[in-house]
């Protein structure tokens, strides 16, 4: 089977992003939340809960996942899968680190 | 056969444990029993838990009357035993009632030792061994001021906590050098006092009474160096004597203690004694587990013939005070004989010592980090020869290879005999016969059954663990109470630790604190950060990513991704100006929505993320700062128009109103407060629904607080009135103070108020002048931090990576 091809695209440094926070990356129509946690690992979710499209950006990040600032639904920052009873997954996009650099993988 | 005569001296907690013994394996007795104290039996070690608050006196109840009728005791209570007629086997009670007996127990336990110092006789005085002591200290803490315990023992410092946690100012006297220092080493005293110290209770040691002073009541106490201490109250708790004049005026053989041999039996062969009051082996005793052994001993004995014999055995202690985590059992001393192994973890603010003889543990002392303490206190018994763990016993049993951290593990790993519930002297192996045999599936029967875990309740946990490796799946370990997932701890305990730890960061407090999760959660990010603003003002930096978006944006995340933006129009005041300036913005940036909010004030709604910086901007140009409509905190105050326009007005509610916003803007608080200030009964601003309230009457202000009409629609309670603006000033200043340092993270007033007491407050804020002033000097303080509009800061440049996106990706067509 073919990996999909990715396009990897600098979007800035790890710095440019808070620990235990996040900036947004827009491409095109699309907005894409790029998230650092506080032992520095990056991912990268399109900015729309699942539930009723919050900006999942916006959230507090903890453990690995993000919630969501409307209604508090609980975001794995890995999958975009709704953690505990709620269901439903937000797209998630791989990011690679190049020393300081993020590379958002489209 | 008719029935055998046994009269019981006593009715504490040794001869009631005698007599369950007794009931089950015999009924050949009919029993009549005297007490002293005018009541049933019940759990004496739990007063601590009733002083506190944490129980009542009927939750520590072990035979309600119900349980005397059953089995036809006659129980004379409030009578008191005089004499022992031992020609005539009779006793002699002081209201005259005369028994006679073929068995007689004497158990009256010890009496509280009050050192003979001038005033110890003053009203005020107490001491603290029953509920009639318990009930005093109460009422005494009623009335607050100071006490002071004579003591630091393990009762004294029981009372000292208890007492703080009524509200008391507290200060400990105790003769020695350290804390405790019969189970205690220096270091681990040194950890107690700290922590005592940390909740602000003052600890003196080496300190010698030497009298007490007052002329009516308790005044203060004079110490040998000369010092004085006020206080209202004195607890002396200062050791025990048992209760041997009875036995001793009886002819008995009395020693220190009465008497016995290993079966319980005195020197008259038809007298038995268990309890305090004994002495046995050539030791007495102050605790129940060897208590409850000689309860058990004797029953047997007075069934039949028996080869029951009571041993010495090590009892461990522990401290029953909320959040002191201490342990120590054994023999401590240094000698040259012996070893010890230390760990200390200063940051943690624990210490672990174990003692070793020939290779064997001889003692413990735990402090913070207690886990372990009963597996050492298992080995001490046994004897076990400790070569082979040398190296690793001082990190507990977790290190010991197979067992692991899991409690559920370790619990699995004990041996059958391994002893649980030390009070009682209960078994793993006797625990879970009990729940196979009777079916037991809830902690309550376990209790009932095998009264595991029901006297001191330390082990409450292991005594659950063994009960969810019986039961596997069906029965679920219940959880603390925790103020959120990642914590056992509540609000409460978390807030005192902050202080008393001294925490100055989330991570700092996750640590100690011993956080279940790595970052915690978005529940009690948001609470720690506020715990900690308000407790370290001008030293914490606030976490911008533990606050909710609306507060870390400073403004209100609407549902479409957009934000509103409210400018602060103080006390609903505007002018022309400023509503050019908002009509201006509102153009500029094309915003879809203007709304008058029910907070008298104006509502941009539909700013972009992105616009917010440059609408802060000119709205800060005009004079406006932000409205805080987002914020655990200081919302609106609002006015009615006052006795400038108003026909009926009595004072200047407007300009009250003001003043108060002004007062108070940029403070954060446990949830959002807004105020409103009316200029007469008539109420036009709904002061009377809101967390705090000024109703302007024609002698001057009618306080009010503790209302809300929101979810919950709840009308305030009156506080007082003052006269002056001045003294609304200050009064509001200092109920914010103790709101947003006791108040538990979104609970607003009316909920804070329920919980400590509107009295409480009204004593505190109104009448007490004192601390009044204190509240509102440290909100004072507080506010210094606090009002630095936050709209400008980020004008300015603050956390700017909020408020911009990080890239734009170009469209290229892919390859
Ligand atoms: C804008 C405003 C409605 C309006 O257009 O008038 C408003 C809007 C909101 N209120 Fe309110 N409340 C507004 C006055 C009130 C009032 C009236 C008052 O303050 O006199 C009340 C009842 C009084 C009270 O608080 O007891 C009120 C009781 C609530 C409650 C229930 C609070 C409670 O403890 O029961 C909530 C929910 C909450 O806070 O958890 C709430 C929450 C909200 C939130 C913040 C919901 C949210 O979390 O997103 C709304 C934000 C709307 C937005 O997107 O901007 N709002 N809200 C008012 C702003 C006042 C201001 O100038 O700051
Ligand atoms: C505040 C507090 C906390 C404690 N905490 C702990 C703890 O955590 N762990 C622990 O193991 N132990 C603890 N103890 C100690 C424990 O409570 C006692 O060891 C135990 O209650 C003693 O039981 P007893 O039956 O010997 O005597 P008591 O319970 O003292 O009972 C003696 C009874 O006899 C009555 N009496 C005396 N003389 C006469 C007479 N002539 N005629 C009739 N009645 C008489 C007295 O009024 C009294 O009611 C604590 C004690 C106190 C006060
Ligand atoms: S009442 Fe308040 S919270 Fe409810 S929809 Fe209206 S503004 Fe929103
Ligand atoms: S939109 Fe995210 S929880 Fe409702």
């Amino acid at each position: 089977m073919n990996a999909p091809l990715r396009n990897w695209v600098e979007i800035g440094s790890i710095n440019d992003i808070p620990r235990q926070g996040a900036r947004c990356v827009k491409n095109g129509e699309m907005t894409i939340a790029v998230f650092r946690t506080s032992d520095d690992r990056v991912f990268a979710l399109e900015d729309k809960c699942p539930h009723k499209n919050g900006p999942l950006s916006q959230g507090i990040v903890h453990d690995g996942c993000v919630t969501c600032p409307l209604h508090n639904w609980v975001i794995s920052l890995e999958t975009g899968a709704a953690q505990g009873a709620d269901e439903g997954q937000t797209a998630s996009f791989p990011v690679k680190l190049d020393g300081q650099t993020v590379l958002l993988g489209l | 056969m008719s029935k055998q005569r046994l009269v019981i001296i006593g009715n504490g907690m040794a001869p009631g444990r005698m007599l369950e013994h007794l009931f089950e394996v015999s009924d050949a007795f009919e029993v009549t029993i005297f007490n002293a104290e005018p009541r049933v039996n019940y759990d004496r070690i739990m007063l601590s838990p009733v002083l506190s608050g944490e129980k009542t006196y009927t939750d520590i109840i072990i035979h309600g009357e119900g349980w005397y009728e059953e089995r036809g005791i006659t129980l004379h209570k409030g009578e008191k035993i005089v004499q022992i007629d031992r020609d005539e086997r009779k006793v002699v009670s002081d209201k005259g009632t005369v028994a006679q007996y073929d068995r007689l127990v004497i158990a009256t336990g010890s009496s509280p030792f009050i050192i003979p110092v001038p005033g110890s006789d003053l009203p005020g005085v107490l001491a603290y061994r029953d509920l009639d002591d318990t009930e005093g200290m109460i009422a005494a803490s009623a009335k607050g001021g100071r006490a002071v315990v004579i003591g630091g023992g393990l009762l004294g410092l029981e009372a000292a906590a208890g007492l703080k946690l009524r509200g008391m100012e507290v200060t400990v006297i105790h003769l020695m050098p350290t804390l405790m220092e019969r189970q205690l080493d220096t270091a681990a005293g040194y950890l107690l006092q700290r922590e005592l110290e940390g909740r602000g209770i003052e600890v003196l040691c080496q300190a010698n009474t030497k009298r007490i002073i007052g002329t009516d009541r308790v005044e203060g106490v004079e110490l040998a160096d000369g010092r004085i201490i006020d206080a209202s109250l004195v607890v002396m708790a200062v050791g025990i004597r048992p209760n041997v004049k009875l036995a001793q005026e009886a002819g008995l053989a009395v020693n220190r203690g009465i008497v016995t041999d290993a079966t319980m039996r005195t020197s008259d062969h038809s007298i038995y004694s268990v309890g305090e009051c004994v002495e046995v082996g050539g030791m007495v005793y102050g605790l129940v587990a060897p208590l409850y052994r000689m309860a058990k001993v004797a029953a047997e004995h007075l069934a039949g013939p028996s080869k029951a014999e009571f041993v010495h055995a090590e009892t461990p202690t522990k401290l029953k005070v909320t959040g002191v985590n201490l342990y120590s059992v054994g023999d401590f001393a240094e000698g040259p004989d012996r070893e010890d192994i230390v760990l200390r973890d200063a940051a943690r603010g624990s210490y672990k010592r174990v003692i070793l003889k020939d290779n064997k543990i001889i003692g413990a002392v735990l402090y913070g980090d207690v886990a372990d303490g009963g597996w050492y206190n298992e080995m001490l018994k046994s004897g076990e020869d400790v070569e082979g763990m040398r190296e690793t016993l001082i990190f507990g049993q977790a290190y010991q290879g197979g067992a692991s951290a899991d409690p559920l593990a370790a619990v699995a790993s004990l041996p059958d005999d391994a002893e649980i519930c030390g009070c009682n002297g209960i078994t793993k192996g006797q625990i879970m016969a009990a729940i196979r045999d009777k079916g037991l599936t809830s902690l309550a029967e376990v209790r009932a059954h095998t009264k595991a875990s029901a006297s001191c309740g330390t082990c409450t946990g292991l005594v659950e663990n063994v009960m969810g490796l019986t039961l596997g799946d069906t029965f679920v370990i219940p959880q603390a109470a925790g103020m959120c997932p990642c914590t056992t701890h509540g609000h409460g305990e978390v807030r005192r630790l902050i202080r008393a730890k001294e925490l100055k960061s989330i991570p700092a407090v996750m640590q100690e604190l011993e956080w279940s999760t790595p970052e915690g959660c978005a529940k009690c990010r948001p609470a720690l950060n506020y715990y900690l603003v308000c407790d370290w003002p001008g030293e914490y930096t606030d976490d911008q990513q533990s606050r909710f978006i609306n507060e870390r944006v400073h403004a209100n995340i609407q549902k479409d991704g957009t934000y509103s933006v409210v400018p602060r129009m103080f006390g609903g005041l505007t002018t022309a100006d400023e509503l050019r300036a908002i009509a201006d913005v509102a153009d500029r940036y094309s915003i879809p929505t203007i709304k008058v909010t029910g907070g008298q004030r104006i509502d941009l709604l539909g700013v972009k993320k992105e616009d917010l910086i440059p609408v802060w901007k000119d709205l800060n140009d005009a004079g406006m700062i932000s409205g805080a409509a987002y914020s655990k905190g200081l919302r609106t105050v609002k006015t009615c128009v006052g006795k400038d326009f108003c026909r009926f007005g009595t004072q200047d509610s407007m300009g009250l109103g003001v003043k108060l916003e002004k007062f108070l803007w940029g403070s954060w608080s446990p949830a959002k407060l807004k105020l409103a200030v009316t200029g007469c009964p008539r109420n036009c601003a709904e002061a009377t629904c809101k967390d705090i309230g000024v109703i302007c009457v024609d002698s001057g202000y009618e306080i009010v607080y503790g209302g809300a009409a929101g979810l919950h629609i709840q009308g305030t309670t009156k506080l007082g009135n003052v006269k002056t603006e001045d003294e609304v000033i200050e009064v509001i200043g200092a109920m914010t103070q103790m709101y947003r340092e006791q108040g538990f993270y979104l609970e607003r007033i009316y909920k804070w108020a329920e919980r400590v007491g509107y009295d409480h407050i009204k004593d505190v804020i109104l009448n007490d002048l004192e601390a009044r002033k204190t509240y509102y000097d440290r909100f004072v303080y507080s506010q210094q931090f606090a009002q630095v509009d936050p709209w400008a800061e980020r004008v300015a440049g603050a956390e700017a990576h909020e408020f911009s996106n990080m890239a734009e990706i170009k469209l290229e067509a892919a390859e």
